[in-house]
């Protein structure tokens, strides 16, 4: 394996993350602000990405804005946000060819980072708000948004396992805003949030690719001038007991059941555990080989699909199936069956074997990508926990079936959310 | 091998076509982990009334059966063949599209095992009427998740109304009453008819040996002997070139509706010479004006009549082809009329020198992009050479391609009898 490094500078005003690799005909670029989740101001924040797309002072509107990526070689250019761990996170990405394979390009990475810097540095504002035709505009694509989760059955159905068994947890302030707030948010008060952000929150910077670091560096730090004064910690989750499982059932018009079970691992990245419970979960669920998609699909033909992943920062496993609403009974026995035995030990040692295996494989194939780089990165961010990628693939290889058993026997059940159809398929209790 | 020289982004790759026909592409690449591999039959979900290997009368098999037998080729008499890819720690997987079945891993050791694998599974054929019976629950699931799901029903919807008779407007794992009907005998013959190596090919990118590799693909297939092809009789039915059905719609458990325009192409415009070429201009087109920095967009979103962005399809192949655009609208109507006009006056009006200009530059570098992607590089190659296509040609053909010979292509390419539109509304309306 071919060593990768992410050459850290600590700067006051934000992290640089410097990733040198010949991987890619591109260069990748990300921002990435970040700030405990919290439920007040969550709306506005899952607002800013659809508002800042809309123009800067450079350029004014979307058109404009997009107008330009294209003149720089069909740059790929997006601002998402989401949940990490409880921390919610806006990232700014940029994707732009490498000037070598452009006939007759110069400058490429300096013209760049500087519409990058321009989107997030400098938005179309006039005294202290943002525009308030764009503001509207994009509150209502944000509430359609909103409105159409329901119509994406897993994702409806991972958001109300979230919200029944993190009730009074950060963790389970959605991500994407609530319809309920978006009345109150004008122009003004959303470009009081963007000022927070800007200034305050934790940033770090990354760039992946084919340069010469010095240079890239010397770029970098002549472009964002940005002038903040981050006062925002990234907040790291604390276990929480589980007391008594709870079931949750809820009747749509579908076709197909969702059953979603949610555990508690109490283990997170930075975790002496975590190797163990990465194997844990790839024997359990991660992977089709695994014991859920080789018992409940495989052996019952009761699912296309049930699986398991792990929220790594929070210290969650989910599972995933989607079964026949009569099913319910069945699959919901075979999913706990599974945990039980691997509390008792029931692993073999070609299971452990395979696992390990595939979980080095999925090491290796994510650090093949410019985005899977950054996001291999900045979880060690987030956890505070650094770990070089080859430390982490021996870690891997020395966990044997004891630490698993043990890791097993930490993980329980929480909550079990059931999505079914409005006639028939009841779940018994 | 022959060398395939790709001097715009400093690649190089392998080809050789094997005595039994099979076409054998190797493309190392020492600076990443992983190693892809596909391997592909020229044989999709269209394919259902041809004459068998050996036979003088055609036949016609039940609906969704190259799919059926995509997942029935995992399993063998001493089990499933996942296992041996997950001993070694690949991830291995398989898809069925309109004109293509494809058996794929990705792996980061080992790899000359599993190409071994790989082409030793795909050419070992067990269907049993056992286990024929035992996939229909887990496809019968399959089939309800996607029924569940509006934006695929959205896409067949469309393509439906676009085609009366070819078998393209037949999804693509068939219907809960068609897979009932496969039996073991039906897999056999369309294995026998398609599955020959003069049908297939296959593609190996990544961190490999190419001597050593190019030796095992060789010896492995001397091995093996196969009955003498005599060339595949397909049947796609009369179809006229304009369409089925002008407008359509149903009505779904959706919150927002949806709405899809596309433009079914004219027979000769799908020819060996004129595809990559027509492929090139549509793609720009539609960028030009559909994508974020398109004047048609911003007039759709700054109307209401698209929440967020539209999806583009572009699909073009031997038999059949369209291009749609589609969204998500609180107005599907007015949407789908819109959208109808905008095609039209993109046939009467002019393209100006400098969009155009300012198109082929983005579509440049996302040329340049593509090779980032080993999955993606190996399936365009193969989609392209199945169609008699060395796809290299695509940066010749974009750097040569002028304004005039883009008019008329969009004027060939258009046409108001050739328009659909399919709406999906929700239930309460």
């Amino acid at each position: 394996m071919q060593k990768l490094t992410n050459r850290e500078y600590k700067q006051d005003e934000y992290h640089l993350h410097l990733i040198e690799t010949k991987k890619f005909k591109t260069n990748l670029v990300a921002l990435k602000f970040a700030k405990p989740l919290d439920r007040e101001s969550i709306t506005k924040r899952a607002l800013l990405p659809f508002v800042l797309q809309k123009g800067t002072k450079t350029y004014p509107t979307e058109k404009e804005l997009r107008l330009k990526l294209d003149a720089l070689y069909g740059s790929k250019f997006s601002i998402n946000s989401g949940k990490k761990g409880e921390n919610h996170v806006i990232t700014f990405v940029l994707d732009f060819p490498n000037d070598k394979f452009i006939p007759n390009a110069h400058n490429l990475v300096k013209d760049c980072l500087t519409f990058l810097y321009d989107v997030a540095a400098n938005p179309n504002v006039e005294n202290r708000a943002f525009d308030e035709n764009v503001v509207d505009k994009e509150k209502e694509t944000l509430t359609n948004k909103i409105k159409s989760i329901v119509d994406e059955k897993m994702q409806y159905a991972n958001m109300r396992l979230i919200d029944e068994m993190c009730k009074d947890e950060k963790y389970s302030v959605h991500a994407h805003g609530y319809l309920e707030d978006m009345d109150q948010i004008d122009a003004q008060s959303l470009y009081e949030t963007y000022e927070q952000m800007i200034n305050e929150d934790a940033l770090d910077i990354f760039f992946v690719g084919d340069f010469e670091q010095d240079q890239v560096k010397q770029v970098i730090e002549d472009v964002f001038t940005f002038n903040r004064q981050p006062k925002t910690e990234i907040f790291r989750s604390e276990p929480k007991q589980v007391n008594e499982v709870e079931d949750v059932t809820e009747k749509q018009k579908v076709q197909q059941a969702k059953l979603h079970m949610g555990y508690r691992t109490g283990i997170t990245y930075s975790d002496q555990d975590y190797p163990a419970l990465q194997l844990f979960n790839g024997i359990f669920g991660g992977f089709p080989h695994s014991k859920l998609f080789l018992n409940v699909r495989e052996k019952h033909s009761l699912a296309y699909y049930a699986a398991s992943r792990i929220e790594s920062n929070k210290g969650l496993m989910l599972v995933f199936s989607g079964i026949a609403p009569d099913k319910y009974d069945q699959a919901r026995e075979i999913i706990i069956q599974q945990h039980e035995d691997m509390k008792a030990g029931n692993i073999t040692d070609e299971e452990i074997d395979q696992t390990k295996k595939a979980i080095i494989h999925q090491i290796k194939e994510n650090i093949d990508r410019a985005g899977g780089m950054v996001e291999f990165f900045y979880q060690q961010v987030i956890a505070d926990h650094r770990v070089d990628t080859q430390d982490m693939l021996e870690e891997i290889e020395s966990i044997t079936k004891e630490d698993v058993v043990r890791v097993a026997n930490r993980v329980e059940l929480d909550t079990v959310y059931f999505l079914t159809a409005e006639d028939g398929g009841e779940a018994s209790e | 091998m022959n060398k395939i020289e790709i001097p715009r982004v400093n690649e190089t790759m392998y080809h050789e076509k094997l005595d039994n026909g099979l076409d054998v592409f190797l493309y190392p690449k020492k600076e990443v982990e992983k190693t892809f591999t596909i391997f592909a039959t020229k044989y999709g979900s269209i394919d259902q009334t041809f004459t068998p290997l050996g036979k003088t009368d055609k036949v016609t098999v039940p609906d969704g059966i190259a799919h059926f037998l995509e997942h029935k080729m995992f399993e063998k008499e001493d089990g499933d063949v996942f296992q041996y890819f997950s001993e070694r720690g690949a991830s291995a997987n398989a898809f069925t599209s309109f004109t293509q079945t494809a058996y794929l891993f990705s792996s980061t050791n080992s790899e000359e095992d599993n190409v071994e694998t790989l082409l030793n599974f795909v050419q070992d054929p067990y269907f049993t009427e056992q286990t024929v019976e035992k996939e229909k629950g887990i496809i019968e699931q399959e089939i309800k998740m996607y029924d569940d799901q509006a934006d695929w029903r959205l896409f067949f919807g469309t393509i439906g109304s676009l085609y009366e008779n070819h078998p393209v407007r037949i999804d693509i794992a068939g219907t809960v009453d068609s897979i009932y009907k496969i039996t073991h005998e039906d897999l056999y013959t369309c294995y026998e008819t398609f599955y020959h190596p003069s049908n297939m090919s296959i593609f190996v990118v990544g961190n490999f040996d190419l001597d050593s590799m190019a030796n095992l693909i060789r010896e492995n297939q001397q091995q093996k002997s196969f009955e003498k092809p005599n060339g595949i009789d397909r049947f796609y039915g009369d179809e006229k070139d304009t369409v089925y059905k002008s407008v359509e719609k149903i009505k779904m458990p959706v919150s927002t509706p949806k709405c899809m325009v596309a433009v079914k192409e004219k027979q000769d415009q799908l020819d060996k010479d004129h595809i990559l070429k027509n492929e090139l201009v549509r793609d720009m087109i539609l960028d030009l004006y559909f994508s974020k920095s398109g004047s048609y967009y911003e007039e759709l979103y700054q109307q209401g009549l698209v929440i967020d962005k539209l999806r583009i399809e572009l699909y073009l192949e031997e038999s059949f082809g369209f291009t749609a655009i589609g969204g998500s609208t609180t107005k599907p109507e007015q949407f789908g009329e819109r959208v109808k006009e905008m095609f039209m006056s993109i046939k009467t009006g002019n393209i100006d020198q400098d969009d155009f200009e300012r198109a082929r530059n983005k579509k440049y570098g996302e040329l340049i992009r593509e090779f980032n992607e080993l999955e993606g590089t190996a399936n365009t190659f193969i989609h392209f050479h199945h169609l008699g296509i060395d796809y290299r040609d695509v940066f010749d053909v974009l750097e040569r391609i002028t304004l005039d010979e883009v008019s008329q292509i969009v004027d060939e390419w258009i046409d108001e009898d050739r328009m659909t539109m399919f709406m999906i509304l929700p239930e309460d309306e």
